[in-house]
């Protein structure tokens, strides 16, 4: 039972790293990116690579990864990105399905179709008891990388100048523009730190979500549950999203195998229909 | 200046629309022409009729409603499913009848659904469609027992057409079968825009608060349209399921929306031929493409899309513009109409 919160924590956690740069990147410019699953892919190939086939210790691999999605994001935001955002919402799908369709096809020709795993270091494997709960190491690990980086997160966004021009640019992006914040700047900032954050996710969560070229695909609905469940005005939200969204999963699956995954997707429709801009919203934010 | 030559002016233009155009006709021709004249090509213009029913379903709500959907293959599977069920056990044997059933059967998902597009932004309508696409695949997924699951509906049996017609292994009666239908319900849908109930759709589409103060009833025309587009992606689903003999979880992919998206795209959405020229198109480039690398056709798909996007959906379509021109050029009747208007009423 408590393995199972366990799991379902650490799962949300990671599924919190994942989106968030998702999340912010909606609010903000109320940009649809569905290619957002893409980085994350991104990353955990980079951090394969590094591990397998280059010998780079797992640890020191991670921030490589972080870094190698968000120079990607940074890249591909100031480059093609940049001229979507005054267009339509369809095109934006368009475009970013677009980016989808062509990760998914370059990263089976180049890494092959097979799901890959990260070879882990052996102090990192298997599971130790405490008081009766059986805690796997790897798991242990994500949810320090995770929490340490949602505190840092909210610290950034709280307390830092940098933070303070982030939200006002979300809550209103034109009279931010109109104080003499780079709307822009800030933006593209925000996406290349999404989606190193998507890349350190994916890294992560090799192991646990599984690789393979159509991870953005696959996850491409659980990103978007968590953003349209946690809504897009702050970082709490996502985040309680993300942990109810993981414990929910992992015990749906565990509990009710054969309801499987739609119990999440029902909710997730339901919870749109009744409140369409997300459940943890303040009133009147947007 | 009294309002009466504005109203005949602006019905006689209105009027001027619904004339059928010399190239419609001679699209249509052409298409007929192509079962005598291509016998050998019957099996992939099966597909591409289908596609085509499948994109005009999609124009119908994107094209004349602005309804962004990711999720068009949940009514295409559902339809495809249905006709498959029906033949399976035998419940409805004529395939015509059981296409209609399907079709209907589509219409009443697409009706409990469009209530929860009718609510929110562009965003929650593309992750509401999408989820009850997945839901759905979800559903046929567990339901093993009657779906066949992942194995996907096997031994539907399809009786000849009308008692008549045996379906052939070279998909001659499948492809008249496939083009009929698409004719009829291509009329329908022709007939449907070119109402008054099609112009308000587009002026719903134009701005729908507009639209609800000239007294449009906006949620139930888009509830509506939203139930007849569902209608036509079954017929296609259940079209495939038919000429096919087979229907498999494949049909509520989301590649298979997200392509849809890609063929109204590439004819152009709203004049309702863009769905089947961009099916002729796709279907083509498909089959060639993906005789050279099957596997890593997305890749081509995917650079198309964003190819499209980032130079703009309307220059990319501006290909058609000699076609447009010759059109204008032929068009009697509209150079009729115009000299009938009075100068002063433009």
């Amino acid at each position: 039972m408590l393995t199972i919160l366990f799991d379902g924590i650490a799962y949300g956690m990671l599924l919190f790293v994942l989106a968030c740069g998702l999340a912010v990147t909606l609010g903000l410019m109320n940009f649809v990116n569905l290619a957002h699953g893409a980085f994350a892919m991104a990353g955990g190939y980079c951090c394969v690579i590094l591990v397998n086939r280059w010998g780079v210790p797992f640890l020191a691999a991670l921030p490589l990864a972080f870094l190698f999605s968000a120079a990607l994001g940074l890249i591909l935001e100031r480059t093609l990105y940049v001229h979507v955002y005054r267009k339509s919402h369809l095109d934006q799908v368009l475009f970013t399905i677009g980016l989808v369709f062509m990760s998914v096809a370059a990263v089976d020709y180049t890494m092959g179709s097979s799901q890959t795993f990260v070879r882990l270091p052996p102090w990192l494997e298997g599971q130790f008891n405490v008081g009766g709960v059986g805690v796997g190491r790897y798991r242990l690990l994500i949810i320090v990388i995770c929490g340490l980086l949602t505190l840092a997160l909210q610290l950034t966004l709280a307390r830092t100048r940098f933070g303070s021009r982030l939200r006002a640019a979300v809550d209103d992006a034109r009279v931010a523009r109109g104080l003499g914040i780079n709307v822009g700047s800030v933006f593209a900032l925000t996406f290349a730190f999404g989606s190193g954050l998507a890349g350190l996710g994916g890294a992560l969560g090799a192991e646990i979500l599984g690789l393979d070229p159509i991870f953005p695909l696959k996850y491409m609905i659980y990103f978007l549950i968590v953003v349209t469940v946690g809504g897009t005005s702050s970082i709490t939200g996502p985040f309680l999203a993300s942990l109810l969204l993981g414990i929910g999963d992992v015990a749906g699956k565990y509990y009710v195998p054969s309801l499987g995954a739609f119990v999440i997707y029902t909710i997730m429709i339901a919870v749109l229909i009744l409140r369409p801009q997300g459940l943890f919203v303040r009133g009147g934010a947007r | 200046m009294s309002p009466r030559p504005l109203f005949a002016d602006v019905s006689s233009r209105l009027a001027a629309r619904s004339h059928w155009h010399p190239l419609e006709v001679a699209f249509w021709l052409a298409a007929i022409a192509t079962i005598y004249a291509l016998p050998s090509r019957h099996l992939i213009l099966t597909e591409i009729a289908i596609l085509g029913l499948f994109a005009l379903s999609l124009d119908l709500i994107l094209g004349y409603a602005g309804i962004v959907s990711l999720g068009h293959a949940a009514f295409f599977g559902f339809g495809a499913y249905a006709a498959g069920l029906l033949a399976k056990h035998g419940l409805v044997t004529e395939p015509l009848l059981a296409l209609i059933a399907s079709g209907l059967a589509a219409m009443v998902l697409g009706f409990a659904t469009s209530f929860l597009v009718l609510r929110g932004s562009d965003l929650t309508r593309i992750m509401v469609t999408l989820g009850v696409a997945v839901v759905l695949r979800e559903i046929a997924n567990r339901y093993a027992g009657l779906t066949g699951g992942a194995d996907g509906l096997q031994g539907v049996e399809i009786t000849p057409l009308f008692g008549l017609f045996r379906f052939d292994i070279f998909g001659h009666t499948a492809y008249c079968y496939a083009l009929g239908v698409l004719l009829v319900l291509f009329l329908v849908a022709r007939r449907i825009v070119h109402s008054s109930f099609g112009l308000s759709l587009l002026a719903i589409k134009g701005n729908p608060l507009r639209a609800a103060a000239v007294g449009i009833p906006v949620n139930a025309r888009l509830v509506a349209i939203y139930t007849i587009a569902a209608g036509y992606a079954g017929v296609a689903g259940a079209l495939l399921t038919q000429t096919t003999a087979f229907a498999s979880l494949s049909v509520f992919d989301f590649d298979r929306s997200a392509d849809l998206l890609l063929v109204l795209v590439i004819g152009g959405a709203g004049y309702l031929y863009g769905g089947l020229i961009g099916a002729i198109v796709f279907k083509l480039m498909q089959d060639y493409l993906s005789s050279l690398t099957p596997q890593y056709w997305p890749f081509w798909i995917g650079l198309l899309l964003v190819a499209l996007v980032l130079v703009g959906r309307e220059r990319m379509t501006s290909w058609t513009r000699p076609i447009r021109a010759l059109a204008a050029r032929l068009d009697w009747r509209d150079a009729r109409g115009r000299a009938a208007i009075p100068a002063e009423g433009r």
